[in-house]
């Protein structure tokens, strides 16, 4: 029973943050109704059982929100909010289109036939995720990684705008890069 | 062996502790200022006290255009963060909640310091708060994957991520000595987390005061209060992860949970009175550049040691 | 608590990620609704992990593979924004359409611009 109650709460509060976050006009607002919305998603996975992926989500949406904030107050035009204004296109057509979703989607969980449940949860979720990535789905794990290495020099190379020859001189002859701060290491 | 005390730790009993270290802590850095300046060391105990009665009947400052949510928000996460990280932190052997990812736990709830001091430099609409407040973010990006390691390199010893079973791991040998550069890392990281001493720059003079520049009354009470608890509480997190938890002759482990927290709580403040503040830039760097591969190294040692065992 | 309330939380999420997905102009914007999209698949994932196969941790590999897109999606996203931020001053979906059928015009658009610009320099 209390779980239930837990859930509706957090199920809501879910929601309606998510729709905070395209109805506030502050950015620095938007971007904590997100989180907010992530923490109450976050809830009814422990509710579940899965404490360590649960806890995880907390812990990267909480470092990946605070990173996001810098962007959004950089990038948008009126991050406090202070001069209400709209930055939206075709609104209807949108509404209309994630209302039809949420339809059929809802239609479909509630008309398909779930299977019935084969087993019971083991006593530590943690150690049959584990267990998994580092047995048989280490395919995934090693694409995961794979795929965030990548994701970490994509990045680094899209948003530098100095290269090698901008810290070593044309020739690449320079013996300390030509750097606009010098940073820690002695160089 | 270490004993399990009769009753379970409660949660009162539990932010009764983390508060009475904060205000050791306090008093310590009063301490520490007072012989500094040459004023009577006895007389600094009772600094911290008489200055939360001063902020208590302090007139709360307001500013035009302040972002009233969000600001008080961000000082009342501060303590609320403190205290949820200190549910995992055993006393002795008992914690008010050995959860089976009790490492995780502590560290999803300290980064949550991150929001709180970003929201108090924000939402007080002063530029020196917001610096603060950006300077505590790239902060936070260069100590936090150093930190992560080095709380990994702690489960990696124990083979699991519940605190209980990470002391229970060091009957033999401390993970201080077995993995000295990860300890070293979680202090610098411990320093960082807390923006104490060298890593003070978020709440620095040159920023008059920064993310704390506006808070006044209460809500600075409330700040300053957050932050002692926060120090503590990763101080407290110390020993169970790296000095024995409770282990110890004669005492029991409750006392000697408590003797070990306050010897690092007091390495810390005292650190955090020799050592100047650290530039960001200059700290980025280091973190990535040496503390990063450091604690990976160390990650590896472990894993080996582990693997060999 | 029962599969379909989870999924249909799950649905909701997904729904208001679309709509702030397709209806906002500012590319962090477009990201945020991206992310709330990736947060109804995380719940529908240990949902169904849950209530239909619990001895078999593919629902909990899943979630893992969410949050990772979640987070590479953020990163490149971004840096995408700051590349053409810097190259173009440009921080408007309406604005970076390059591929689509309006783009072409735009470019040329903007080439005349810069034309008359020149001209007016000199």
């Amino acid at each position: 029973m209390a779980e239930t109650v837990v859930f509706v709460v957090c199920a809501l509060g879910a929601v309606a943050s998510g729709v905070a976050v395209f109805v506030v006009d502050s950015m620095a607002r938007a971007t904590f109704a997100l989180l907010a919305s992530f923490l109450f998603a976050a809830v009814p996975l422990l509710l579940l059982g899965l404490s360590y992926l649960g806890v995880l989500v907390v812990l990267m949406m909480v470092m990946e929100m605070m990173v996001m904030v810098v962007f959004m107050i950089m990038y948008m035009m009126n991050p406090a909010g202070l001069m209400p204004m709209s930055m939206v296109h075709n609104k209807a057509g949108a509404l209309t289109v994630a209302a039809v979703t949420f339809a059929v989607l809802a239609a479909g969980v509630l008309l398909v036939p779930w299977p019935a449940r084969e087993g019971s949860p083991p006593g530590d979720p943690t150690l049959q995720l584990a267990e998994a990535i580092m047995g048989p789905h280490m395919l995934v794990m090693m694409l995961v990684g794979m795929v965030l290495f990548a994701t970490m020099v994509a990045s680094v190379v899209l948003s530098t705008p100095r290269g090698r020859y901008d810290r070593y001189g044309d020739d690449l002859r320079r013996p300390r890069p030509d750097d606009p701060i010098r940073g820690g290491v002695g160089r | 062996m270490v004993e399990g005390d009769a009753s379970p730790l409660s949660l009162l009993t539990l932010l009764v502790l983390v508060g009475v270290l904060a205000y050791a802590a306090a008093a310590g850095s009063a301490l520490l200022h007072a012989r500094a300046a040459g004023t009577a060391p006895v007389a600094a105990l009772a600094v911290p006290a008489r200055e939360s009665a001063r902020l208590l009947v302090q007139r709360r400052r307001t500013v035009p255009g302040a972002d009233a949510l969000l600001w008080r928000l961000g000082g009342a996460l501060l303590p609320v963060a403190a205290a949820l990280a200190a549910l995992v932190v055993p006393l002795g052997s008992t914690a008010v909640s050995d959860l089976s990812v009790g490492v995780v736990w502590f560290n999803a709830m300290e980064v949550l310091a991150w929001c709180a001091v970003w929201l108090l430099g924000w939402g007080a609409n002063s530029v020196w708060g917001l610096v603060g407040g950006y300077r505590f973010l790239i902060q936070g990006l260069s100590y936090e994957l150093p930190h992560m390691f080095a709380l990994i390199t702690a489960a990696l010893g124990a083979g699991s991520l519940r605190v209980g079973d990470i002391v229970a791991a060091q009957e033999g040998v401390w993970f201080a000595v077995l993995m000295p550069a990860a300890f070293a890392v979680y202090l610098v990281s411990a320093l960082a987390m807390a923006f104490w001493g060298p890593f003070d720059a978020p709440v620095g003079r040159d920023l008059a005061g920064g993310a704390s520049a506006e808070p006044t009354g209460v809500d600075r009470l409330v700040l300053l209060a957050g932050r002692y608890m926060l120090l503590a509480v990763v101080a407290a997190m110390a020993v169970p992860l790296f000095l024995g938890g409770g282990a110890g002759p004669i005492l029991p482990a409750w006392a000697w949970s408590l003797f070990k927290t306050a010897l690092v709580l007091g390495l810390l403040v005292w650190i955090g009175h020799r050592v100047p503040t650290v530039r960001m830039d200059r700290f980025t760097e280091v973190g990535w550049m040496v503390l990063l591969p450091l604690s990976l190294l160390q990650a590896l040692v472990v894993s080996v040691l582990v693997l060999a065992r | 608590m029962t599969l379909e309330a989870f999924l249909l939380l799950a649905a909701a999420l997904f729904s208001v990620g679309l709509f702030g997905a397709l209806s906002q102009q500012s590319v962090v914007m477009v990201m945020m609704g991206l992310e709330l999209m990736i947060n109804g698949v995380i719940v529908a994932a240990g949902a169904l992990w849950f209530f239909v196969s619990p001895e078999r941790p593919d629902g909990q590999v899943l979630v893992l593979v969410a949050i990772t897109a979640m987070a590479v999606e953020m990163a490149v996203g971004f840096a995408v924004t700051t590349a053409i931020f810097r190259a173009r001053d440009i921080d408007m979906v309406d604005a970076a359409d390059d591929l689509g059928d309006r783009g072409r015009a735009q470019e040329e658009g903007r080439e005349r611009d810069r034309e008359q610009d020149r001209e007016r320099d000199r």
